[in-house]
């Protein structure tokens, strides 16, 4: 056998090898999502994203409840963790070398590691075991603390790209230290951050545990962040964990909602990373 | 008034980074409307001594400086001047074009001008003109202002720094090797625009490339290890040279 036809054997196995890597890790993402959509459409109508549900036994009903929920809950967990988390990256990529933003950044990282559920119980001991109730707003603190240490350290990674040329022209020009940051360095950098954060907001979306312990869940329609509040992957957890058919299926359904949610958010984060890319040409 | 002879000059400057001397004891004048070169090979501390003129220097780690480097006679290191000022009156252009990527053609250029507030709409787009055919750059550009400035050519980027810079009317431009990532159509460009832009201001330009220093500058000064070897007019240190080392350096015997 030549060298060259086992060179190009060799290649063809290795690129075998790679397919089947892909394969592997791909194959149980699209097993899930098939498996929502065969056990879950099924039960998807207009009247499971806008009522209700009904007492156990009765058919119908929905989940509109779980879903204003989750965008209540998730939306004030961003207002609250995206500005704190944008904040600190922004002053650690800043001043890199301070005693702060390394103990920042340390802090950061053992909080990336941190399952979620234990930032659940510590929400618990915070604020729900002082103020004696559940509540939506003991869900968003949670899922808050889960999501700063995520955006804190993809803006820092994201201003470390913008080259030092860039910063340097800006000074050069007169421009001062704060507005060399804020609006030449931050607004380069910016459409990424717009990216991160939405992923982020897409990831603790789905999170059960921290909510387990403060949100709780519930089976009425509520718009008060002090009293317990419905979300969707508590109502999954709910259904899935109930004794009924008929909740079992809900479970799936409402599963398959909540993956839609989150996949809008990250298509919404392709899409406003396009625009901009688009914008330069 | 008659303008000062020297418009920028530097009093046994020494520039260090913590510990380490990279200028030493540098003293040299930059006459008004002229072209200035500053030749040697690489790490002989030109850029250094380039940024100590509008103090940029000590925004590199462990940046400082002793000597002084003085603009129309004022200590530009004194206790009263504000580096940020002090940038709009002496102009930098980098070796790499840093065109602002979020922004238009229209706003690199008026970028300088609206750190101090809003000017009236009209008097900025004729700054922003002016400025871009200072920088022959206006012909190529002028259908197409709201444009990023990323779609330009790599040439016509770093005339659009050259714009920006001059478009707050500085009175110094330094420029630190501005063709080095250009090419030759780029460079001559470039070259030209230097010659043209001496009427209106003084400029000291830093480059390896000895022909443009000899085409361009009116003085040389030759850097070595630090030091400033020699200097004087351009006609004179290439046909001329007193030193030994700047010989050897001119006929290409090394660096």
């Amino acid at each position: 056998m030549n060298r060259r036809v086992f060179r190009r054997w060799v290649s063809n196995f290795m690129v075998g090898l790679m397919l089947m890597a892909v394969i592997v890790a791909v194959a149980p993402l699209l097993f899930i999502l098939l498996n929502l959509i065969i056990k879950g459409a099924s039960s998807l109508s207009l009247d499971f994203f806008t009522r209700m549900p009904v007492p156990a036994g009765e058919t119908g009903g929905g989940v509109a409840h779980a879903i204003v929920g989750t965008l209540i809950i998730v939306g004030l967990a961003s207002g609250f963790g995206l500005p704190l988390g944008i904040g600190a990256g922004i002053f650690v990529a800043e001043y890199p070398a301070t005693r702060l933003a390394k103990a920042t950044r340390f802090i950061a990282d053992v909080m990336n590691g941190t399952p979620s559920i234990v930032v659940g119980v510590f929400a618990w001991t915070l604020i729900v075991a002082r103020q004696k109730h559940f509540s939506a707003l003991a869900g968003a603190c949670a899922l808050a603390m889960l999501m700063i240490p995520m955006v804190m350290r993809t803006t820092e990674e994201l201003i470390k790209l913008v080259p030092h040329s860039l910063r340097e022209a800006a000074l050069a020009l007169g421009y001062p230290r704060w507005r060399t940051s804020l609006g030449i360095v931050l607004r380069t950098a910016l459409p990424g951050i717009v990216t991160g954060s939405l992923l982020s907001v897409a990831r603790i979306a789905g999170e059960t545990a921290p909510l387990l312990f403060t949100a709780l869940g519930s089976q009425y329609m509520s718009f008060h962040i002090n009293e317990p509040m419905a979300a969707l992957p508590l109502t999954v957890f709910t259904y899935a964990t109930g004794p009924y058919e008929e909740w079992h299926r809900y479970a799936w359904a409402t599963a398959l909602v909540l993956i839609l949610v989150v996949m809008v958010l990250s298509i919404a984060a392709r899409l406003a990373t396009r625009q901009r890319l688009s914008g330069r040409g | 008034m008659a303008e000062p002879a020297h418009r920028l000059s530097t009093d046994r400057l020494t520039a260090m980074y913590g510990k380490f001397t990279a200028v030493k004891d540098v003293s040299l004048s930059f006459p008004s409307n002229t072209v200035n070169a500053l030749i040697g090979p690489s790490g002989c501390g030109k850029t250094t001594y380039l940024r100590t003129l509008n103090r940029m220097h000590e925004l590199s780690e462990g940046g400082w400086i002793t000597g002084r480097v003085t603009l129309d006679g004022e200590d530009i290191y004194g206790p009263k001047v504000s580096p940020m000022q002090l940038r709009r009156r002496i102009g930098m252009v980098f070796q790499k074009p840093t065109p602002f990527p979020t922004m238009s053609i229209y706003d690199n250029v008026a970028a300088g001008l609206r750190i101090n507030g809003r000017l009236p709409r009209g008097e900025l787009d004729d700054v922003v003109e002016r400025s871009l055919r200072q920088a022959a750059l206006w012909e190529e550009v002028k259908d197409r202002l709201k444009l990023s400035a990323l779609a330009l050519s790599g040439g016509q980027q770093q005339r659009l720094c050259i714009a920006r810079t001059i478009a707050p009317k500085p009175e110094v431009v330094l420029l630190d090797e501005p063709t080095a990532s250009l090419d030759p159509g780029g460079t001559q460009h470039i070259e030209e625009l230097v010659f043209e832009l001496k009427r209106d201001f003084t400029i000291v330009i830093v480059t390896h490339n000895m022909q443009q220093a000899a085409r361009v500058s009116d003085t040389t000064a030759f850097f070595y290890m630090g030091q400033m070897v020699e200097s004087g007019p351009t006609r004179q240190i290439f046909t001329a040279p007193k030193q030994e080392q700047t010989e050897a350096y001119i006929t290409g015997r090394f660096g």
